[in-house]
């Protein structure tokens, strides 16, 4: 077995992306494409000319980042570079993780030479088509403000991208420094279609056999609706893919670790705890020189609180199986309340906001997020009476929202016994439904969707204060780019965004060098994936032979012991090929009943074994050999 | 090994659907349901005949897997958790765990309200009892526990409805539930994979009706509902609060909008009403159409439909009302009563109605004419009779041909009639020549299953038999298409099927100990025999002159081999099996590996007209060993034409 790494990925958007090479096939583990990487691009200007902005300033070497220092051209998309070096036409199966992990799937799908069966959770397929359908609308403005693209644009050409400052450069060029590789030109709505048609898409659990050989099934790792990690068995044994987890999610089903116990290899996929750990540290000195955001002490402090109280409350526990599940349990009934809470603090924030006149704008992607802060939001401007309408606008919102409540099969169990219990999951999609419906109740909560900023159901409902939900959380694309133009200035006003998104680079074209932005931002860090500590008590638990960790991890481990478990481990590093032996050397057979029956047996030396030759037909169906009767006899 | 099975209920029968079934010592019950044509404790299954240690139910049964919400299949569910104490796992679909708790109260208020001491089962318990459920979706394979395996299909009876596999070892069988083959206005045709199975349960309610297009049908009814309406007649359509309701109101709604009638339709109670609620959110479980206008148009949100109101039932003028049960009694006999004696009213029969109820009785009575009530009551029936003539189960030709595509090695017939099951069972016998039984109420039936010898597989033995000929089996398309005319999901599983045309040869090795076994080629068979026996061993590769060996075979090698043996070694006990020498702890046999390590000789090149021997021979043998492999080395072709 061999495993390579091809992206280690950046958080939540951007999940890792590997190839794994078992019983002679080649797997490729999620296809996604960094979205982060379009901050070095200007968004689509206001100014009908945008030529002034594009001055020759070459000559100047150090030059310092301000708006005017970003890309003025039609974006191009970060691919997974490594990924290019590959021959498409040997990879045999891609299995996809979660929405974000086939973002980069229709660059790999429209190649001719593509062949791979491509296996995603029935939810995730759904989630990912309805996303890159939205970014294939976004872009269009884009398209429209620039027309068509050039094979080679002006601003990919050396000298320009060498006059670009550093910050830009990293981006362009990798942290490393080590290439300017793997930017495309966004598939169009057509490519996007055939790539859907080469997804099969599956339940949780649901086995899926490839060539007789291979078993894969997916099982819920609660990061995002409908994302799952694998387990892939032969008949030399199983691994298990986990890739970012979470234990209790707000509105996705939880991470089914369960089904993962007894795999022989784990790959171990999740680098939230690494990603984490690094924000944890630059936060001090990133926030000291930003001083246009809102504080955000208090959510430093509750997790700090919550991972103390974890770390001490777990130690109490000894190492058999119950305590394990039940001190994983209580933790993730603390990782519950403790992203509930962060909701929770984003509503007050926003109803302070409201009520100083000021409106709030939430680019975040996180569909689950979304949803369930559409519904505290409700709530809470209902306890208010306050007759503020939130509006979602995006291309995909009404589908995404109407999806969302004909899925309960794939939410929390909060959400499920909800369903169970109400007919209903969520107030956003009902919505959208009395809308057609005359249910007129429902529509007193205010909540509306629309496809575009412009949409005239939008300009007639229009009324500010307000509280939008718009994509698209780089600040590069979307409705977002317009309404921050819009309320930028406005002290009075709130952004909400997401913790892994660079808030400098991010709104740089929001605030020119002058004045500072006057809006207030409020920046949330959301679960994202396993901790630390419970990365330790979940591989106990599931009884691995053998895990496979990134590099990173490496040192994490040696502090924590890691020395002393029941499994043998090694590393791995981006681009680096790691061997994994089988567990077992044999592989394993069946054999039919009725066969063995007519064995004509002798025993051997000193009746220890019996000795009897075998005839019969080799079947390989389902992941199993089989040894039958042959038809000849 | 065997499949033993205890029919509960259902067994020669409509209702109470319960079979118990142990595979590989592992007990399923399949369905617990209620007998609505009885009052008594044979409204139950006899639950007793479970487990014969004084009735720990929770001991006997590694789980209950529940088919769908209707009450013969669900109905003394809570009775035999809260009141019989089984406390294991549950098992039914996210639909049915969301709608059985409607089913469950609209029965238990019709039957046990007002009748204390009758009581069964409370509010409380249905809640308590439906805590306890696992609800699963389509195609999850769910480890019950580490031998049992259980997944859901597709049945398309009613929404949620699901036919059930179950694994243990190499045991596997199916148990359908109700199903229905051909999709219909709200829901899909049953869909299944392609599985090895010993065993098929299956319902047999239309074993021998065939049936027409569902769209002809749909139209008679239409029309027979607007001529009474128009004649200003009441319609009642007694019907359960879900399923049935659903889909027809479905089809009125539709006929509706498009005629511009401005009749009322009246749901009876608001529990229905908020069953819709339900189905909104149930959208993945409906037909394929339905699911892809569900973004525009929710075909739940019934526009003509409004809820009923018990002084509407004198109110003059037409309607149309839906009136909870099905097989009148409660409150579809109050309305009965008071609409049936109008002849221009009409009533329309739904379902199954089972013996002994009205709706029975009005199957086969001819207006106009006299019945009689529970009570003794005489009513003069003069308004129109019609029975519908679409149900939501499969007809003799869909049970066929789900049996056909399974291809079982048994067939069992429950949920049913004995002489319509006697007639299928033949057909099934003689066409496909599957055995069948249609088993009565506590019968027990013993069935043969597969098993399967578990061993492991040397790589070597693994490539000398997968090397040349593979044989591509893909299931055949056209033998699916009958299961996918509205396909649920767009996919069918693949089921590719590698097969290898060359016979495959090896030995097979069993440790006495340990019976533990492994299979290889027989180039390893010293190396295994070697580590599987840890006492030292000795070995040496033999080179033997063998003039011509290429155009001989190995057996007549042997031959020469042992006959030069016996007659060097006329007093020890030789023998000569599968190929292997042995005296004593001596063994050998042919070796063809071009490395192997107890060779000796200088040149790994194969010398010509040489072959090898491989020897293995424990301490106490090293004497006779050598003298064995310097009798076999000595061999020379006068041995040859010796024998
Ligand atoms: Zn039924
Ligand atoms: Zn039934
Ligand atoms: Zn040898």
């Amino acid at each position: 077995m061999e495993f390579t790494c091809l992206s280690e990925g950046k958080g939540f958007y951007y999940p890792p992306c590997h190839i794994l090479d078992i019983s002679g096939f080649r797997i490729l583990l999620d296809c996604p494409m960094d979205l982060s990487s379009l901050l070095v691009f200007s968004p689509v200007p206001i100014d009908p000319n945008p030529i002034i902005s594009n001055e020759k300033t070459s000559l100047k070497i150090d030059k310092p980042l301000d708006a005017s220092s970003l890309i003025c051209a039609q974006p191009r998309y970060r691919t997974v570079k490594n990924l290019i070096l590959w021959d498409v036409s040997f990879i045999d199966v891609v299995l996809i993780s979660s929405p974000m992990g086939m973002m980069g799937l229709p660059f790999l799908t429209r190649n001719k030479d593509f062949s791979a069966k491509v296996y995603a959770t029935e939810v995730a397929a759904r989630i990912g088509q309805l996303m890159m359908e939205d970014l294939v609308a976004m872009h269009k403005e884009y398209r429209q403000f620039y027309g068509p693209e050039y094979d080679s644009p002006e601003w990919m050409k050396w000298d320009e991208l060498d006059s670009l400052p550093i910050e830009l450069k990293q981006i362009l060029f990798g942290a490393d420094g080590a290439g300017f590789a793997g930017w495309m030109p966004l598939y169009s709505a057509a490519d996007v279609k055939d790539c859907m048609l080469k997804v099969e898409s599956l339940k949780y659990a649901e086995e899926t056999c490839y060539n007789g050989t291979l078993m894969m099934s997916a099982f819920s790792s609660g990061l995002e609706i409908g994302s799952c990690n694998w387990k892939i068995t032969c008949p030399k044994g199983s691994v298990a893919y986990i890739s970012s987890s979470v234990f209790s999610p707000l509105t996705a089903m939880s991470f089914d670790y369960k089904s993962l116990q007894r795999s022989d290899v784990i790959l171990y996929s999740d680098f939230s705890s690494c990603n984490a750990a690094d924000n944890f540290e630059a936060d001090n000195n990133v926030s000291n020189s930003r001083c246009f955001y809102m504080s955000f002490d208090w959510f430093i402090m509750s997790s700090l609180l919550s991972f103390l109280f974890t770390f001490l409350f777990i130690s109490h526990y000894s190492d058999d199986d119950v305590n394990l599940e039940a001190s994983i349990k209580l933790g993730s009934v603390d990782e519950y309340t403790e992203e509930m809470e962060k909701l929770n603090f984003i509503c007050s924030s926003s109803i302070d906001f409201i009520k100083a006149g000021g409106s709030v704008l939430i680019p975040i992607g996180r569909h689950g997020i979304v949803l369930q802060l559409l519904e505290q939001l409700a709530v809470a401007l209902e306890n208010e009476n306050m007759k503020v309408p939130i509006f979602v606008v995006s291309s995909v919102a009404e589908e995404l929202t109407a999806y969302a409540n004909i899925i309960p099969e794939w939410l929390c169990e909060q959400l499920q016994d909800r369903a169970v219990r109400g007919g209903q999951t969520f107030k956003a999609g009902q919505t959208s439904m009395a809308k057609i419906g005359k249910n007129r109740q429902q529509i007193e909560l205010m909540m509306y969707l629309f496809p575009a900023i412009h949409s005239l159901k939008l300009l007639t409902n229009w009324q500010e204060p307000c509280i939008v939900f718009c994509p698209h959380w780089s600040f590069r694309l979307g409705p977002v780019t317009h309404l921050l133009r819009r309320w930028c200035g406005d002290p009075n006003s709130l952004l909400v965004i997401e913790k892994e998104v660079d808030a400098g680079l991010a709104l740089l074209p929001f605030k020119p060098m002058e004045i500072d932005m006057k809006m207030k931002v409020l920046q949330c860090p959301f679960l994202s994936g396993i901790t630390l500590q419970k990365s330790h008590q979940l591989l106990k638990l599931l009884q691995p032979k053998h895990v496979v960790f990134p590099e990173i991890l490496r040192q994490h481990n040696k502090n924590n012991g890691h020395s002393e478990t029941s499994f043998s481990f090694s590393y791995y590093k981006e681009n680096e090929k790691v061997h994994i032996p089988y567990t077992k050397k044999d592989s394993e057979l069946d054999i039919a009943e009725e066969l063995v029956n007519q064995l004509q047996s002798a025993t051997l030396t000193k009746q220890e074994m019996t000795i009897a030759r075998l005839r019969g037909e080799l079947v390989l169906e389902q992941g199993r050999q089989r040894l039958i009767l042959g038809n000849d006899e | 090994m065997a499949i033993e099975c205890l029919v509960l209920g259902a067994g020669q029968d409509v209702g109470k659907s319960c079979v118990i079934v142990k595979i590989n010592g592992k007990s399923i019950m399949f369905d617990c349901g209620i007998h609505t044509g009885y009052q008594d404790h044979r409204r139950y299954p006899d639950f007793s005949l479970i487990s014969a240690n004084s009735g720990d139910f929770t001991d006997s049964l590694s789980c209950i897997i529940i088919t769908h919400f209707h009450l013969d299949h669900i109905g003394a569910l809570p009775y035999f958790t809260q009141v019989c104490g089984y406390n294991g796992p549950i098992y039914m679909t996210y639909p049915t765990k969301a709608l059985a708790p409607i089913m469950l109260e609209d029965y238990r208020k019709l039957i046990f309200e007002g009748r204390e001491e009758e009581k069964q089962f409370s509010s409380e318990d249905i809640a308590e009892c439906m805590k306890k459920v696992t609800a699963v979706d389509l195609k999850q394979t769910i480890q019950v526990d580490k031998d049992l395996q259980i997944r859901a299909y597709y049945a398309g009876h009613v929404i949620g409805a699901a036919m059930f596999y179950a694994k243990v070892g190499d045991s596997a069988m199916v148990y359908t539930g109700d199903y229905n083959m051909t999709a219909d206005r709200h829901l899909g045709a049953a869909q299944i994979d392609r599985l090895q199975l010993d065993l098929v349960i299956t319902e047999s309610t239309y074993a021998t009706s065939y049936r027409d297009s569902k769209y002809v049908r749909e139209r008679e009814f239409l029309k027979v509902v607007h001529n009474c309406v128009a004649g200003g007649g009441k319609v009642l359509i007694p019907t359960f609060a879900l399923g049935r309701a659903q889909e027809l109101c479905m089809i009125l709604d539709d006929y509706w909008e498009k005629t511009n009638l401005k009749v009322p339709i009246y749901f009876s109670a608001g529990l229905t009403l908020q069953a819709n609620m339900y189905y909104k959110i149930l959208i993945n479980w409906t037909s394929q159409k339905v699911k892809d206008t569900y973004t525009t148009r929710n075909p739940f949100d019934f526009k003509n439909v409004c809820s009923f109101d018990r002084s509407l039932i004198h109110a003059p003028g037409p309607c149309v009302l839906f009136a909870t049960p099905a097989m009148i009694s409660g409150f579809s006999l109050d309305v009965f009563k008071l609409w049936a004696p109008d002849e221009r009213n009409l009533v329309t029969l739904t379902g199954y109605c089972g013996s002994g109820t009205i709706g029975r009785k009005l199957m086969v009575a001819k207006p106009p004419t006299r019945i009689t009530l529970d009570d003794n009551v005489q009513l003069d029936v003069r308004c129109q009779i019609y029975q519908l003539s679409f149900s939501p189960h499969t007809d003799a030709k869909g049970i066929m041909d789900l049996v056909k595509f399974l291809s079982p090695k048994h067939v069992i017939l429950v949920h049913g009639e004995k002489p319509k099951m006697v007639k299928l069972k033949e057909i099934i016998e003689s066409e496909l020549e599957i055995p069948c039984y249609h088993p009565a109420n506590h019968e027990t039936l013993h069935i043969p299953s597969t098993r399967r010898i578990e061993a492991s597989a040397s790589d070597a033995f693994l490539q000398s038999c997968l090397c040349p000929n593979f044989k591509f089996l893909k299931t055949d398309p056209r033998q699916d298409s009958e299961l996918d005319d509205d396909s649920n999901n767009k996919r069918k599983m693949p089921q590719l099927q590698v097969c290898e045309n060359r016979v495959a040869q090896g030995l097979l090795i069993t440790l006495q100990k340990n019976q533990s076994r492994k299979v290889v080629t027989e180039n390893e068979l010293i190396d295994t025999i070697g580590t599987e026996i840890h006492e030292e061993k000795f070995a040496y590769c033999c080179p033997i002159y063998f003039p011509n060996s290429e155009s001989r075979d190995i057996s007549s090698f042997h031959l020469i081999l042992f006959g030069k043996l016996s007659r060097e070694f006329p007093d020890l006990n030789i023998q000569d099996c599968e190929d292997v020498i042995r005296i004593q702890s001596f063994v050998g046999s042919f070796c063809s590996k071009a490395k192997c390590p107890y060779r000796t000789d200088v040149s790994f090149q194969s010398v010509l007209d040489t072959v090898h021997f491989c020897c293995a021979w424990s301490m106490g043998d090293e004497e006779l060993a050598w003298r064995v492999i310097s009798t076999m080395k000595n061999l020379k072709l006068s041995d040859r034409i010796e024998t």
